[in-house]
């Protein structure tokens, strides 16, 4: 690596530094645009205590779910989750610690988390189980609940294309909460499907400018889907 | 008779404009986007990413990367957009959505909705479901007015955990069509053949009903 060239060539180096105890926040709605690789390296590596800040949790085999067998993940922050049985349980047993949060607070915390913005007014839960412990203010007659940013030790981002100064282009709703978990990392690793030279991408075509990324790796991916839906051709 | 969830989403898109940017929700909801009336153009949000959300793919046009928030597979409408988490919710909690249509367990007289969380229950998340009460003027809350047992769903106070407090102004229900103001229920329609009385009694609240009640029109 030299200059601005974040390519590494292993995920043992992608997600080196990743220690017991830390944050990570984690790309991705659903299964759709996860850092699926990333994440494996994670349970291979067997890091545990980990605080986890993504939307879902993934499901029993896949995404994030595949670090509960093991009790890697000691709390999670998400804002729909339980699409497994292995993370019910853990959840009924108290021994998978559950903070919810609405979505578009969660995307905000992280966005807030990157661009140093400490904490963010937001009417979003007012007078909800969420607003418990918060300060809460008025604006015009409306009431708001003070939300803290988040920031990760690490943020784990799946994109579609970048070039080798990990410049970013994510591909359709892939792209979710990927730009903003990229900001909001101490160490922000990215896992792409193709890595092209600087220069040949688009300036005006970029989502995330590499000044974000620190480590970039080419992967594949098995993009599993969730809920295939289809409707007859006719 | 109750409205089937079929009529349930008819009677909605009846509230539908031309040029509106709705934000439908899972279940009786997603429905709506049927019933889209002929020569008007609507296009739906969906708050993982997408402002105009298309038909369900095709075998052949299936793509990992392009979902819905009910994380099913779909296509986008011609002239779709596509952003990131934060824009999305942007949209939705700068009320820019015009119309916001979600279920619920309960609702109750001050305009409270508890739709996300079944204490003792499993604990799924509230979703976007507490951005976009909180964030949108204009709400259809579409429900059964009561439980299987006969326990009523519209209530003076919510008894579950709130999803929004003082955010819910309409509410239709396989009974009835009702509007919420001045801390109280009213009936401004009634399914077909259901009769005053019966949504009187299947609602806990206090219910205004001012001189006769149209029945809805399908």
């Amino acid at each position: 690596m030299a200059g601005f060239d974040k390519v590494v060539s292993s995920y043992e180096e992608a997600m080196a530094g990743l220690e017991d105890n830390m944050t990570v926040i984690a790309g991705g709605f659903g299964l759709c645009g996860i850092p699926e690789n990333l994440i494996s390296e994670i349970k291979r590596k067997g890091t545990t205590g980990l605080t986890v800040v993504s939307n879902n949790c993934g499901v029993d085999d896949f995404g994030l779910g595949i670090l509960l067998p093991k009790r890697q993940i000691k709390k999670i922050i998400a804002s729909y989750v339980g699409e497994n049985a292995e993370f019910e349980r853990q959840m009924m047993n108290g021994e998978l610690e559950v903070e919810l949060t609405p979505q578009g607070t969660l995307a905000e915390k992280m966005r807030a988390g990157g661009a140093g913005i400490p904490a963010f007014f937001t009417a979003t839960g007012y007078g909800t189980p969420v607003a418990e412990g918060k300060e809460e203010r008025e604006f015009d007659g409306r009431h708001y609940i003070l939300e803290p940013a988040i920031k990760g030790d690490f943020a784990i981002v799946k994109a579609w294309k970048a070039d080798r100064y990990g410049n970013l282009v994510f591909r359709k709703t892939a792209r979710n909460f990927n730009p903003m978990a990229a900001t909001a990392g101490k160490i922000t690793v990215v896992e792409v499907e193709e890595i092209v030279e600087p220069g040949e991408l688009d300036p005006d075509q970029i989502h995330t400018p590499g000044i974000y990324v620190n480590r970039l790796i080419l992967g594949t991916f098995e993009k599993r889907i969730e809920q295939r839906t289809v409707r007859s051709d006719t | 008779m109750a409205l089937t969830r079929e009529q349930l989403a008819q009677r909605v898109a009846q509230e539908l404009q031309d040029g509106y940017y709705v934000n439908l929700g899972i279940g009786i909801p997603t429905l709506v986007a049927n019933y889209i009336p002929e020569g008007m153009e609507v296009m739906l949000q969906s708050e993982n990413g997408l402002l105009g959300m298309g038909q369900f793919p095709t075998e052949a046009e299936i793509d990992a990367d392009l979902i819905n928030a009910g994380k099913q597979t779909v296509t986008m409408a011609k002239g779709a957009s596509i952003f990131d988490s934060a824009e999305s919710f942007a949209m939705i909690r700068g009320g820019h959505v015009d119309l916001t249509v979600l279920g619920a367990f309960e609702v109750d007289v001050n305009g409270n909705i508890a739709s996300y969380m079944i204490p003792g229950k499993l604990i799924k998340g509230m979703g976007g479901a507490m951005d976009l009460v909180a964030g949108a003027d204009n709400i259809i809350v579409t429900m059964t007015h009561a439980s299987k047992h006969g326990v009523s769903k519209l209530l003076s106070n919510c008894t579950l955990p709130l999803t929004g407090k003082g955010c819910i102004k309409k509410v239709l229900t396989d009974l009835a069509f009702i509007e919420i103001k001045h801390g109280k229920f009213y009936l401004l329609e009634r399914a077909p053949g259901v009769s005053v009385d019966e949504i009187v009694k299947l609602t806990e609240g206090e219910l205004v009903v001012e001189g006769e009640t149209p029945e809805m029109k399908f």
